[in-house]
């Protein structure tokens, strides 16, 4: 652990252990996905495991942003985008046609790769998703915004700003910002899209840091296209080739002893 | 010089001095083209602003904005009923194109976006944008004029209203399409149906960019003769509250005494037009001040 950075040096350290016993949270039965009439994700069947952080990796194009955008079912917004097979989230799937989507979104929050914080203020950044669907007296939220800001370890630098524009923070603290609106909304799953691809390595440290923290409450899926990355914060690793899943499994085997050649020299950076 | 020389073989020189040459040639010649038709565009608009000051000036008096335009031949009177009525029907306009046009923009950059309905909207509202603005005058002239049977400060509103609306339309969909695509994703992630988070996310993010459509489009039909021309016509006294019978208003009030035999009359249209003319550049000013903060954020 490089105390300067937050950055792990030894990245298979022995907190990132799977845990494979875990509860499985989301899982993904013979999904196929399409852009139009474009085949995005093959037949992808694959398990994510409660309070694990699961990394989806692979090539740009590969189908692992897809397969996140799946979850939340965020593709939706675009009319020639649809998914087909069963994403099931604790049972229920949430590929139905009857499932609440505005329900559904807040039970999986997201985080994008570049921060989207809202033109609007620190705290009402936070509150946006709380006071969507849960009608809080100002104490109450008070609370909410501040313990979502600690968890999002941002709370130290804005509690004396609360009330300015959440656009003028910096890089790194804007996706903590988004963190927290996410945390906020005590969601069971989140989602990650390449959290720090838009970040310098000292943020990308602190988030690495944070996904670590947040674990410990969260199901927690990061796609990046980072392998270091992928190796310093999750338990799980799905490795993805054009669109379809190559291999799963523990994080360590998958880096240390994967059974696919395809894996192998997309890990030792033969190609991709 | 020995230095230079070890450090890059020199190049043929005669060749490299004439495609040297022939470039400079060609550049000079196009800074200069360019150069020469910017001065031409300064000079033609300085010379009229500085004409319009020079005369306009000279009919500047307090009475200008107390006393309503005299009658042909008479002397004194300002021109306070045409300030007015131009005050009074483009705010009318405008107030009847702002949620129509800012609705209509939501439209097409939000609901519609994917749709067919959005294209053909869209492409009617350019026609709309680049119609005559006289034709827009006489439609309605007959819709409102001719049925109710007289001019009126209504039908001269609405045919500003028509021709504002689609100057609106158009910002909005553009300012509102500049607010990332992530934003919205990031809205919709949280659980927000779309109208709160066009309401709460992309409204606010191009609030100051929509703000400046609408004053631009304010000073586009502050100015505007040819509608008013069918609809609220003239009065030369001060006009009914109801805005029935003719309205005065600057713009036709400057086409009408400009061309007019009286010189007292001509130069109250020289005082009418310079006074439309600030207003318009201070509406465009303000327009720039609107989008000067977003901007430094």
């Amino acid at each position: 652990m490089n105390a300067a950075t937050g950055i792990t040096s030894a990245p298979l350290a022995g907190r990132h252990k799977a845990d494979e016993n875990s509860p499985v949270r989301i899982a993904v039965k013979d999904l196929n996905f399409y852009y139009g009439s474009f085949h995005g994700l093959k037949n992808v069947n694959l398990d994510f495991h409660d309070r694990q952080v699961t990394a989806l990796i692979g090539p740009s194009g590969c189908g692992k942003s897809t397969l996140l955008r799946t979850f939340n079912r965020i593709y939706s917004l675009y009319p020639d985008q649809r998914a087909e097979g069963q994403i099931l989230l604790d049972g229920q799937n949430v590929l139905d046609a009857n499932v609440d989507l505005n329900e559904l979104r807040s039970r999986i929050g997201m985080v994008f790769q570049k921060p989207t914080p809202f033109p609007m203020s620190i705290y009402d950044n936070v509150a946006f998703g709380l006071r969507l669907y849960e009608k809080l007296p100002k104490a109450d939220l008070d609370v909410r915004v501040e313990e979502s800001l600690r968890k999002a370890a941002l709370w130290d630098e804005v509690k004396d700003k609360l009330k300015q524009s959440g656009m003028g923070l910096s890089g790194g603290q804007q996706q903590r910002l988004c963190i927290a609106r996410t945390v906020a909304q005590r969601p069971e799953v989140i989602l990650f899209d390449e959290p720090t691809s838009a970040l310098d390595p000292i943020s990308t440290g602190r988030i690495e840091e944070l996904i670590e923290q947040l674990r410990s409450e969260f199901t927690i899926v990061i796609v990046t296209h980072n392998m270091q990355q992928a190796a310093r914060i999750s338990q799980f690793t799905a490795f993805m080739y054009l669109g379809e899943l190559v291999e799963f499994g523990p994080t360590t085997r998958i880096f240390m002893n994967p059974e696919k050649r395809q894996t192998q020299d997309y890990i030792t950076g033969r190609f991709g | 010089m020995d230095a230079i020389n070890t450090l890059a073989p020199p190049a043929p020189p005669l060749r490299k001095s004439r495609v040297r040459s022939g470039r400079r040639v060609a550049d000079r010649l196009l800074v200069g083209a360019c150069t020469l038709a910017t001065l031409i565009g300064i000079v033609v608009l300085g010379s009229i602003l500085a004409m319009l000051i020079i005369e306009g000036v000279k009919g500047f008096s307090p009475l200008l904005f107390t006393e309503p335009t005299p009658g042909p031949g008479s002397e004194g009177g300002g021109i306070a009923n045409a300030i007015l009525g131009s005050l009074v029907m483009t705010v009318l306009g405008i107030l009847v194109a702002t949620p129509v046009g800012v609705m209509a923009g939501t439209f097409l950059a939000e609901y519609g976006r994917h749709s067919k309905l959005a294209d053909l909207i869209r492409f009617l509202n350019d026609i709309l944008l680049s119609a005559p603005s006289i034709l827009i005058g006489l439609f309605v002239y007959t819709l409102m004029v001719r049925p109710m049977g007289s001019y009126s400060g209504w039908a001269g509103a609405v045919a500003l209203a028509i021709i504002a609306t689609p100057v609106i339309v158009r910002t909005t969909e553009d300012m509102l399409r500049l607010v990332p695509a992530t934003l919205r994703e990031a809205g919709a992630a949280l659980g927000a149906p779309p109208s709160k988070v066009i309401t709460a996310i992309t409204w606010r993010g191009a609030s100051a960019g929509i703000v400046t459509g609408i004053i631009l489009a304010l000073a586009r039909i502050a100015g505007e003769t040819a509608p008013l021309l069918f609809t609220a016509l003239n009065n030369n006294s001060w006009f009914s509250p109801n805005l029935m019978g003719g309205v005065p208003n600057l713009p036709v009030m400057i086409y009408q005494f400009a061309l007019s035999p009286y010189a007292n009359w001509q130069q109250l249209a020289w005082a009418g037009a310079l006074l439309i003319t600030i207003t318009i550049l201070a509406l465009s000013i303000v327009a720039r001040f609107v989008i000067k903060p977003q901007r430094a954020r």
